[in-house]
């Protein structure tokens, strides 16, 4: 190969082979994106819990879409907000397991011990519990 | 309890190299001395029997039985090259994908089985009717694809079909040319793997033979000597167990002493 | 007229045959009652060519003028948005356009290289099932209305994907390529084909040196059996590998062999008369392939 074709190699497009693998990369997020929609049930959850600390939102008119464009594929949240806390309320503690003999009161005592220094911070005391369930 | 494997090979996507496969590596397990019946499940559009050369010798198929309108035995084509270890038992041609039910499916592959150690089910294209009732028949799958795009978003769908069965799958990569992967126009066995996320069983290099020895209806796995043949059966041998290393395979041709690409 | 059918082959830049074609679609537009024609490619066989050769036919079609509409009937299994590349612009397809839940023009695709072809996608997560056929002829005569051409790719198979495909069609490009499965399961299509539907041959992936040393079955033979009047025969080629790589039909690319091959198929679909390729005196696929890579731009 000599210099000419080095540098013509060098403002020649992309191979082809690397274009494939691009598009099928953005293909395949797109396809298995919308083959899923309890998985995307679960992440509007996940989405009306964490932005519910920042703001009060209206959950029935969220609105969560995938948008396939030229480069990429993007998740699109359209949230009408109602107000703002004051401050953020703290992120929820992980659910403790069940007791295997007692199991609801045992989950439920286990919860409201953990909940107690979060409430504290609370601008809303009932809230932390409330927020802690995944909407659907 | 079966004692035979049965295992599906599926693709989502046509002419990929389904019935190719499930004569050559059938054929290679045979070769190997374990007993082994092919299975076809593409009704309507049957083929296995043609890359087999077994069209002419056919007298009941899988829609028959099924209908209880002839016994298991009566239908299963023995493979004379073989010594009693290569049955095949054909699709009907002249029926639809919705002639036979996934419990029917179910229950023959089911019987095949009990005195066989492999019971491969060549599945049709597609992700509907077809396609489920072949997995109806399986406890493993064997997922091929060839380096294309096209292809290659199919095998995905099938893999997320798969999964949802929880089928263990293990991937095949078909007619890749290591002369087009070399000059960048060809994704590699590298890329599909890692696109698709499975083990791989098998790289097959695209080979003229193949052609030539469907149209005689003699599976290339059987040609002694020959690159493909060697192939089938190393994939033989991993799909018992061995850990067989891929072979190197330089480009066929002009290309010399050029970058080798894997294969086997 | 007559020039055009002096022609062996018409080029894309051909200025009469383009005005021809725009002055058909402005004829359509002033007397709705001309209908398109609906087209639907299928094969039987699956890989042998049937979405990469409606993408191409499509766009062959689109460079002389015509208005093309292409549906991707493959629900479930698409793959037409991907050979004309144009997969990051598909968001509604016709399930939804059937079921009113978008208007038609929120469906089509349009193809920026050649602005009178449009895609129909097929939806990704349905099922074929979920198409009725009534449903189906309906969509097909309501972009007759509008295209001068719909095509209509046809799913792998003989199932309901494949009786939606040729439900509303007027005539059929069977695909099939020299090989004896292929040939096999074209037949079998042929005899599934509704009666008064015009039928022609596509035979792809010819490899003249192997027909040569009699590895592969020649055109002649694959027509012998098929006996259908040949539309085209189109080489396999490492080119054709490339473009799907990356989304840009062949047709489109006038130093392109295949590409050829399906304008000159194009040419005849539209009733000119243009000689039948002989490929036969042609070197052998490999030798095409080392002499491709090491001069290819």
């Amino acid at each position: 190969m000599n210099w000419m074709d080095a540098l013509l190699r060098f403002f020649r497009p992309a191979p082809s082979g690397a274009v494939a693998k691009e598009r099928l990369r953005l293909v395949l997020l797109s396809d298995r994106i919308n083959l899923a929609p309890e998985v995307v049930d679960q992440l509007r959850g996940d989405l009306i819990a964490t932005i519910s600390r920042y703001m009060e939102i209206d959950e029935i008119g969220l609105d969560v879409t995938f948008e396939t464009r030229e480069n990429d594929v993007a998740l699109l949240a359209n949230i009408p907000i109602k107000g703002v806390r004051a401050r953020p309320l703290p992120p929820p503690m992980p659910a403790a397991p069940p007791a295997p003999s007692d199991a609801a009161t045992g989950a439920v005592d286990l919860a409201e011990a953990a909940e107690e220094p979060a409430s504290e911070h609370a601008s809303e005391p009932a809230a932390p519990r409330k927020r802690r369930t995944k909407s659907r | 309890m079966s004692r035979g494997r049965r295992i599906v090979i599926t693709s989502g996507k046509g002419g990929v190299g389904k019935t190719t496969t499930t004569a050559n590596l059938g054929s290679a397990l045979a070769r190997r001395g374990r007993k082994v019946v092919l299975v076809d499940a593409d009704i309507g559009l049957r083929n296995l029997d043609l890359v087999l050369g077994l069209e002419k010798r056919i007298v009941f198929d899988l829609v028959e039985v099924a209908e209880g309108r002839c016994s298991l035995r009566a239908a299963l084509i023995k493979d004379k090259r073989f010594d009693d270890t290569l049955w095949l038992l054909p699709a009907a041609q002249t029926r639809d994908k919705e002639s036979i039910t996934q419990e029917q499916m179910e229950r023959i592959t089911r019987e095949l089985a009990e005195g066989v150690d492999y019971v491969l089910i060549d599945c049709p294209a597609g992700i509907e009717h077809g396609f489920r009732n072949a997995i109806a028949g399986a406890e493993e799958a064997i997922v091929v694809t060839t380096p294309e795009v096209s292809a290659i978003r199919d095998a995905d769908r099938i893999v997320g079909k798969l999964g949802e069965r929880q089928l263990p799958t293990r991937l095949i990569v078909n007619r890749i040319r290591p002369e087009l992967v070399k000059a960048g126009d060809m994704l590699s066995v590298e890329d599909v793997c890692e696109v698709l996320g499975l083990e791989l069983l098998g790289i097959v290099p695209d080979d003229e033979d193949v052609i030539d020895t469907t149209n005689r209806g003699e599976p290339v796995a059987l040609a002694d000597g020959t690159r493909l043949a060697a192939i089938y059966a190393k994939i033989a041998r991993r799909l018992e167990g061995e850990t067989v290393p891929f072979t190197s395979l330089e480009p066929q041709g002009f290309l010399g002493r050029l970058w080798g690409a894997l294969a086997g | 007229m007559a020039e055009q059918q002096a022609a062996a082959a018409i080029p894309p830049e051909d200025l009469d045959s383009a005005s021809a074609g725009a002055e058909q679609t402005a004829q359509r537009q002033a007397a709705p009652q001309t209908l398109g024609t609906a087209i639907v490619v299928t094969s039987g066989k699956g890989g042998v060519g049937k979405t990469t050769s409606t993408a191409n036919i499509g766009a062959a079609l689109a460079l002389r003028g015509r208005s093309v509409c292409l549906i991707d009937a493959d629900v479930g299994l698409r793959n037409l948005d991907v050979v004309l590349g144009l997969e990051n612009r598909v968001s509604r397809h016709f399930l939804d356009v059937i079921e009113k839940k978008c208007e038609l023009d929120d469906a089509l695709v349009k193809d920026k290289r050649v602005p009178s072809m449009m895609l129909l996608p097929a939806a990704q997560t349905r099922e074929k099932d979920d198409v009725r056929t009534a449903d189906m002829v309906a969509l097909v005569e309501e972009l007759r209305k509008r295209f001068d051409y719909v095509l209509i790719d046809s799913p792998a198979g003989i199932e309901m994907g494949f009786k939606n495909a040729v439900a509303g069609a007027q005539r059929a490009i069977v695909v099939t390529t020299p090989e004896v499965s292929a040939v096999r399961d074209a037949d079998r299509v042929v005899g599934l084909l509704p009666k008064g539907i015009e039928v022609q041959l596509i035979v792809n992936r010819l490899r003249p040196q192997l027909v040569r040393r009699g590895k592969m079955l020649s055109v002649a033979q694959v027509d012998e059996i098929l006996r259908l009047p040949l539309l085209g025969v189109v080489p396999d080629e490492p080119e054709v590998v490339v473009a799907t790589n990356r989304g840009e039909p062949v047709s489109l690319d006038p130093s392109s062999r295949t590409g050829e091959a399906y304008r000159r198929a194009v040419a005849r679909l539209e009733g000119e008369q243009v000689e039948i390729e002989d490929y036969s005196a042609e070197g052998g696929f490999f030798e095409k392939l080392a002499a491709w890579i090491g001069g290819r731009r």
